[in-house]
């Protein structure tokens, strides 16, 4: 889940990283007094949470408070990755001397985290990587030592950083990797962290992605960040039904019946689990389908967990049938799944034989499962029917 | 009265004793069982259909005493 | 020949009178699995399924002996302190079931690991099995679905899935070919146990003559297999299912595993696919395609 620019600096100055003045505004008279109050040159920086920022034009600079004012007009509708600006930041401009790279991140391979480290910073990164690498360092370091500043020492030293300059950075970067290590942060990085002309560092701009498991674990954090429970932060916001979905996957800890992505076909899919739906949802849409939601069940929720989210995907408007699919189950029982889509269809008021496409869950309690079916009139298959001929055969029905 | 999928029975004398209904309430996984004020079993009508077939209560109470009825073999 | 279990591999199980742990200790025990106790602090002198349950790993090793393996079934938030208990406590295989833990702290049950010398499977999995000779995990479910599903043969599996791990498994079964080991190795951006890192094993193990992997968006897992492959000209012909091949036109949506989260361009299904085919793994479209892609590979191969 990432942050945007001014939380991330918001968590950065908790933990006494250097910051420029600044402050977010809503408003251009609110940019005006912004201005005014740092008195001198600033920065007008759109709050977007895609990349490119700089590229699109929603970073301007002003002489004036008049000017800082014009500049939040001109700011405030640029699109940035399809995205426009939540607020915009005014802050000092500084005068720079020097420009560095530092970020953290998990590195897959290692199953540690790495500290990446250039004093070529301001620019793409990945470009540096490939014309300079030399420029950049890459640390990995413990999660069960203490932590200490000789990772950051090493990390900054490896690129040539030495005297004044390495002893300054230090402590910022040792600080980064505190914060990203206590708040189950996958990325902090700072681009650029600017050594000023009279020889001091600050950070220039920043950002911050946390684990969405570790979001209950930061609750206080969150909250007085001002990000709401109901922000996923992914590349639009939730929906109502989504919304719904999460809040019904909550009430009962038992298994998951949730991840409700909204589209806007007709076919309601009721699928499992996290690999089982990544492919049954390709095979719906290589038949031609159109799906009305993304969803997935596994690690065998109740019977009442099922129930909710048939019930919630057939009162989505546009609904027409629904498909109930998953891969050979395992843990997640075919005949605990089978009640609770039934229930769900019945308390809906609707047939169950009429609305389901097909039933295509084999594996654990199958014939147990089956009998069910059965019973209510539901169209099933075995596994001899593999997932894609399944998907085939929902789609078929509309 | 029962789920749509499955019924719960216990014998009377079973039901009546504080013992064996508080073993039940323990072995259940799924809350079926709970005990009333006076320690007698209470069958949770609600948590019915979530019965997962363990047989846990059967094995936990005299024998012929707990009966798990699928309503959809019927 | 079977990779990291055998018939006579003991193991405990954590958090044992959960209910997924009640469902797990049955359905291993009716496939022959040796559990020698199960832990849930509080409740020990009780027993599931005969499996007598303890306070403490401790309890178990001085009673029983030190265990090969544990299987790790306790919620989230006390997954780190049972991986460890298990550590500090001899254990050399560990299988995480759990899901939803922060990478954090799955890094740093890794970390122990490697300086005990023992190896993590999960989390967010469902384990081991070697048809017909044991299962350490949720793998196929009860023990009669479970034989449906997987039989002996000389396919190796491994899957970020653990439900795919059985589709595939059942798929190839119904086509004849049965399967060495198979390995669900967890769904999340940080696993104990990697494809490369099983390669080796694999490699090593004379039944297994061929791999199939289910592969999806997220993480640098297959382009790191692709690598081991080329480096150490494998003996062993690999095909890949891929699946999520939607979510390259959804980049910034979450779909699937935690791990499935595309954080750059390599993450997504057509990078990966490239450099997969580049290192000479056929790749599927289709389950059950794998069957007939596996059966050509293994006679050029021979």
């Amino acid at each position: 889940m990432r942050f945007y620019e001014y939380e991330s600096k918001a968590l950065f100055r908790r933990h006494g990283m250097p910051l420029g003045e600044g402050q977010v505004v809503n408003s251009s008279a609110e940019a005006r007094a912004a201005a005014e109050a740092i008195g001198g040159p600033i920065v007008i920086k759109s709050q977007v949470l895609s990349g490119g920022r700089m590229k699109a034009g929603a970073v301007q600079f002003a002489d004036t408070p008049d000017e800082a004012a014009a500049k939040y007009d001109f700011v405030l509708p640029i699109e940035v990755g399809g995205e426009t600006a939540r607020s915009v930041l005014i802050e000092a401009k500084s005068p720079v001397a020097h420009e560095y790279f530092v970020s953290v991140t998990w590195d897959g391979r290692r199953k540690l985290p790495v500290l990446l480290f250039s004093d070529m910073g301001g620019i793409d990164i990945e470009e540096v990587a490939e014309t300079h690498p030399e420029h950049l360092s890459r640390t990995h370091f413990s999660t069960i030592l203490p932590l200490s500043e000789r990772i950051a020492k090493e990390a900054i030293s490896s690129v040539g950083v030495s005297g004044g300059d390495l002893n300054r950075l230090v402590p910022i970067v040792y600080k980064l990797m505190q914060v990203f290590l206590q708040y189950d942060l996958t990325l902090a990085e700072i681009n650029p962290v600017a050594k000023l002309e009279d020889g001091s560092f600050i950070v220039l701009d920043g950002h911050v992605d946390m684990e969405a498991e570790a979001r209950g674990d930061h609750k206080k954090l969150l909250a007085e960040l001002g990000i709401g429970d109901d922000e996923t932060r992914l590349a639009r916001p939730p929906t109502e039904f989504e919304l719904e979905g999460a809040r019904l996957n909550a009430v009962d800890h038992r298994g998951v019946a949730g991840n409700v992505v909204e589209f806007d076909g007709n076919l309601g899919l009721i699928i499992g689990a996290g690999g089982g739906s990544l492919t049954l949802f390709d095979a719906v849409r290589k038949h031609g389908g159109k799906p009305a939601n993304y969803c997935e069940i596994g690690g065998n929720p109740s019977v009442g967990k099922a129930c909710n989210l048939t019930k919630l995907i057939l009162g989505k408007p546009g609904v027409e049938k629904i498909a109930v699919m998953m891969n050979v189950v395992s843990n997640t029982r075919v005949d605990i799944v089978a009640r609770g889509v039934i229930k769900g269809c019945l308390e809906a008021g609707k047939d169950p034989s009429e609305v389901i496409t097909i039933f295509r869950i084999p594996g654990a309690w199958e014939d147990e499962g089956f009998k069910i079916l059965e019973k209510y009139g539901v169209e099933y298959c075995d596994r001899s029917v593999s997932m894609y001929e399944a998907a085939g055969r929902a789609v078929a029905k509309l | 009265m029962p789920g749509l999928f499955i019924d719960v029975k216990v014998a009377d004398e079973a039901a009546k004793d504080t013992e064996i209904a508080k073993k039940l309430v323990e072995v259940c996984a799924v809350d079926i069982f709970a005990q009333n004020d006076d320690g007698s079993l209470r069958v949770v009508e609600e948590n019915l259909d979530e019965c997962v077939l363990c047989d846990l209560c059967v094995d936990a109470a005299p024998k012929g005493t707990v009966e798990v009825v699928k309503l959809y073999e019927s | 020949m079977s990779i990291f279990i055998t018939k006579d591999t003991t193991f405990i199980i954590q958090g044992i009178t959960g209910r997924e742990a009640v469902n797990l200790t049955r359905e291993n025990l009716d496939y022959g699995a040796k559990i020698i106790g199960g832990v849930t602090p509080g409740r020990r002198g009780r027993d599931v399924y005969g499996v007598p349950v303890y306070d403490s790993v401790k309890q178990i090793a001085e009673a029983h002996g030190t265990p090969d393996g544990s299987i790790v079934s306790v919620p989230p938030r006390f997954t780190r302190d049972a991986v460890f208990e298990a550590l500090e406590n001899g254990i050399k295989l560990i299988v995480i079931v759990t899901e939803n833990i922060p990478r954090g702290q799955v890094a740093q049950m890794v970390e122990l690991a490697n300086l005990r010398g023992a190896r993590i499977i999960g989390p967010n999995c469902l384990g081991i099995i070697s048809p017909d000779e044991a299962k350490m995990g949720g793998m196929g479910g009860p023990a009669a679905n479970t034989r449906q599903a997987y039989t002996k043969g000389p396919i190796g599996v491994m899957s970020r899935s653990g439900g795919m791990t059985t589709e595939i498994a059942s798929t190839l079964t119904a086509a004849g070919l049965g399967q060495s080991t198979c390995v669900s190795i967890g769904g999340d951006a940080i696993v104990g146990t990697t494809y490369a890192e099983l390669m080796p094993y694999f490699e090593a193990d004379s039944e297994t003559q061929a791999i199939a992997i289910y592969s999806e968006p997220g993480g640098r897992m297959e382009a790191e297999l692709a690598e081991w492959v080329k480096t150490n000209n494998s003996r062993l012909p690999i095909v890949a299912f891929m699946a999520g091949r939607f979510m390259d036109e959804m980049q910034g949506m979450r779909f699937g595993h935690a791990g499935t989260i595309v954080e750059g361009k390599e993450d997504t299904t057509s990078e990966k696919i490239e450099r997969m085919e580049a290192a000479g793994i056929s790749v599927a479209e289709r389950i059950e395609e794998i069957p007939d892609l596996l059966r050509k590979r293994m006679a050029e191969a021979s």
